[in-house]
């Protein structure tokens, strides 16, 4: 791959930069990281150092998986994320199947409505969405979450979805109609397989944001048999006194499932990026 | 002798399941299609009998893969009928209509082996498993594909591949095979080779086909029957010499016969009640010293069965085909003559004038 034009400076500035990007960008993690292994003395006392013999401690992680709630709000994130991300993906990919599929009236009008929430952040609805779920009745329900990060992660699911089902071709849907599959069928059987780099990458780019949200737990489920993750280590921050430990052991934890899923999915996630590039 | 003897067995079989049952004929009566304010099919009608191996031809956008899809049913016409072996199936969803169908891009399931790829049909509409696994069998030793049957897509070459896609075709057993522009995307070589297939195909299973192409010598090679379509009108219908031999158009005139038919202005000429005069390059004679026309050689090329000749003259380019090897120089002058009785004569509307 390398272009014999390249000229070794050019190239060598490129890594530079984006080597000093990757280290800014993986500081506060590595930061979190070593801290929680610390002490509570030498977390204040020599904050960038890495945890040696004498100031290594478990304490952090104790107190976290002590407190037996903590489990449960793995599982609530796990619920949380897993069904958000499902239903992204189906209905995402559904309505961007029907997008690039038929032709109808107000096609393109309808593409554009379902990808303005790209450009508007759920956020700002906030106050209506909360109006709305105590009128239903799914205050403090793991329900309530999982609609509205649906709702958020749908537009940018459906405005990549669509790009890469225009790529499947019409030959081989049309072949799938001569013998006999319905549409759902073209869909479920034929498209989707071939789309899985795409459905990888949304599901990356969904997953994290609604891992990571304090936000929406903090107004809609704060209760305890609801808490995230998130919402969960914020029990160790106090108004006077925070236990660190607790709060990185926690944040580390809280880590470790977002790296999983990523190692599972990266190899798709970078074919998904480059193969609408590198065609 | 052996294994002629297989295929011989193998087509009885074949044809013993199908039993008397006819194959399909197809009528298309005054079928129109409108993409919003684009007509691309302003009116076809069509009539192709039992057996046919009927050639849609034309240049690129001319509706001949519409009309193709309109009769698969993949497309709904703007107005008109299709019928199958007598029955209307306007609203008859494709898989219904006893059609199979060969894509330019094969368009085989890349996840699925070739024995799904083939079965997947089948199995759809409900057949017992043993039902397909022996029609897959015929049509894999047919198509020489036994080998290959459990390979993915992926794993096949290019001429592997449409021959499944032609497999995927024939296990359904349909009264109406399909083709769009099937040889497209193989190589000249292959594509010979298939071309020869297909021929055999459609001699062994007697089955109607109708095939797409642009490729005029695709068209005279395989088809009973060729329709020259333009601009989303049937020019004209004809058997391959017909074609070739009587032009009803100047379009069909230009269209069928490589190279071009020449097609001169015949005010040009000096003669009148015609607009243009056709004259085919194989059906013009030179000659060094005397002839009607004077030329000068702009280009010769030298194909070793043919010699094609490019002269210019007083009223235009004027391509000749000589047979066999013959040298003359560039920017030489030459005298053509055509051959009495193989001229053309078209009218203003570009209508072939008789007589």
């Amino acid at each position: 791959m390398a272009k014999p034009t390249a000229s070794p400076v050019r190239t060598g500035l490129v890594h530079l930069a984006l080597i000093i990007y990757t280290l800014i960008a993986l500081f506060p993690v590595f930061l979190t990281v070593i801290n929680s292994f610390k002490d509570r003395s030498s977390i204040f006392r020599d904050p960038l150092g890495l945890p040696t013999p004498s100031t290594f401690s478990l304490i952090g992680y104790q107190t976290v998986l002590g407190q037996g709630d903590f489990v449960l709000y793995f599982q609530n994130s796990f619920i949380v994320t897993g069904v958000s991300i499902f239903f992204v993906l189906l209905f995402g990919a559904m309505a961007a199947f029907a997008l690039s599929e038929y032709r109808f009236r107000g096609n393109t009008l309808m593409g554009l409505y379902l990808a303005l929430g790209i450009m508007i952040p759920i956020r700002l609805g906030t106050v209506a969405i909360l109006q709305g779920m105590v009128a239903a009745g799914l205050v403090n329900t793991l329900t309530a979450l999982i609609l509205v990060y649906t709702a958020q992660g749908l537009p940018l699911a459906v405005f990549i979805l669509t790009e890469f089902m225009q790529t499947v071709s019409d030959d081989l849907k049309n072949a799938g109609r001569i013998d006999g599959l319905s549409e759902y069928s073209i869909f479920f059987r034929l498209v989707l397989p071939l789309v899985r780099p795409a459905m990888a990458t949304v599901a990356v780019f969904t997953m994290i944001p609604i891992w990571n949200d304090l936000w929406f737990p903090l107004i809609l489920a704060p209760s305890d048999a609801t808490k995230t993750v998130t919402l969960g280590s914020q029990v160790f921050i106090g108004q006077f006194v925070t236990n660190w430990n607790a709060v990185l052991a926690a944040l580390t934890l809280a880590i470790v499932p977002v790296l999983v899923l990523y190692l599972i999915f990266s190899r798709q996630l970078i074919r998904g990026i480059t193969s609408g590039a590198v065609k | 002798m052996k294994a002629c003897g297989r295929v011989n067995q193998l087509i009885y079989e074949f044809e013993s399941r199908n039993g008397n049952k006819t194959l399909g004929s197809l009528k298309i009566e005054n079928i129109r299609k409108s993409f919003g304010q684009v007509d691309v099919l302003k009116g076809i009608d069509l009539e192709v009998k039992d057996g046919e191996f009927v050639i849609f031809v034309g240049p690129s956008g001319c509706g001949k893969s519409t009309l193709l899809r309109v009769i698969a049913g993949l497309e709904d016409a703007t107005s008109g009928d299709i019928l199958i072996d007598g029955k209307k199936v306007n609203s008859t969803p494709p898989a219904k209509r006893g059609i199979a169908m060969v894509f330019q891009t094969y368009a085989l399931y890349p996840h699925l082996s070739v024995r799904d790829n083939m079965g997947l049909g089948l199995k759809q509409a409900g057949k017992p498993a043993d039902e397909i696994k022996e029609r897959i069998g015929i049509a894999s030793n047919m198509l020489s594909l036994g080998d290959y049957l459990e390979r993915r897509p992926a794993e096949l070459s290019g001429g592997q591949r449409q021959r499944v896609a032609i497999g995927r075709a024939i296990v359904r057993e349909p009264q109406l095979f399909l083709f769009d522009e099937p040889l497209s995307n193989l190589d000249a070589a292959l594509r010979v080779n298939t071309r020869i297939e297909i021929a055999r195909l459609h001699r062994q299973l007697k089955a109607t086909m109708i095939y797409v192409t642009h490729d005029q010598v695709e068209a005279m090679t395989l088809a009973d029957k060729i329709v020259v379509l333009n601009q989303g009108r049937i020019e004209q219908v004809g058997s391959p010499m017909e074609l070739y031999n009587s032009p009803q158009t100047v379009f069909v005139a230009g269209f069928i016969g490589s190279p071009q038919m020449n097609l001169i202005d015949a005010t040009k000429l000096g003669q009148s009640g015609a607009k243009t005069i056709g004259i085919r390059p194989e059906h013009i004679q030179v000659s060094k010293t005397s002839g009607e026309w004077k030329g000068s050689v702009i280009h010769v090329e030298h194909l070793g069965a043919d010699t094609i000749i490019y002269l210019q003259t007083d009223f235009g380019p004027l391509t000749v085909r000589l047979f066999g090897e013959h040298n003359y120089d560039v920017d030489g002058v030459l005298y053509a003559t055509p051959d009495a009785g193989r001229t053309y004569r078209f009218d203003d509307q570009g209508q072939v004038i008789k007589g």
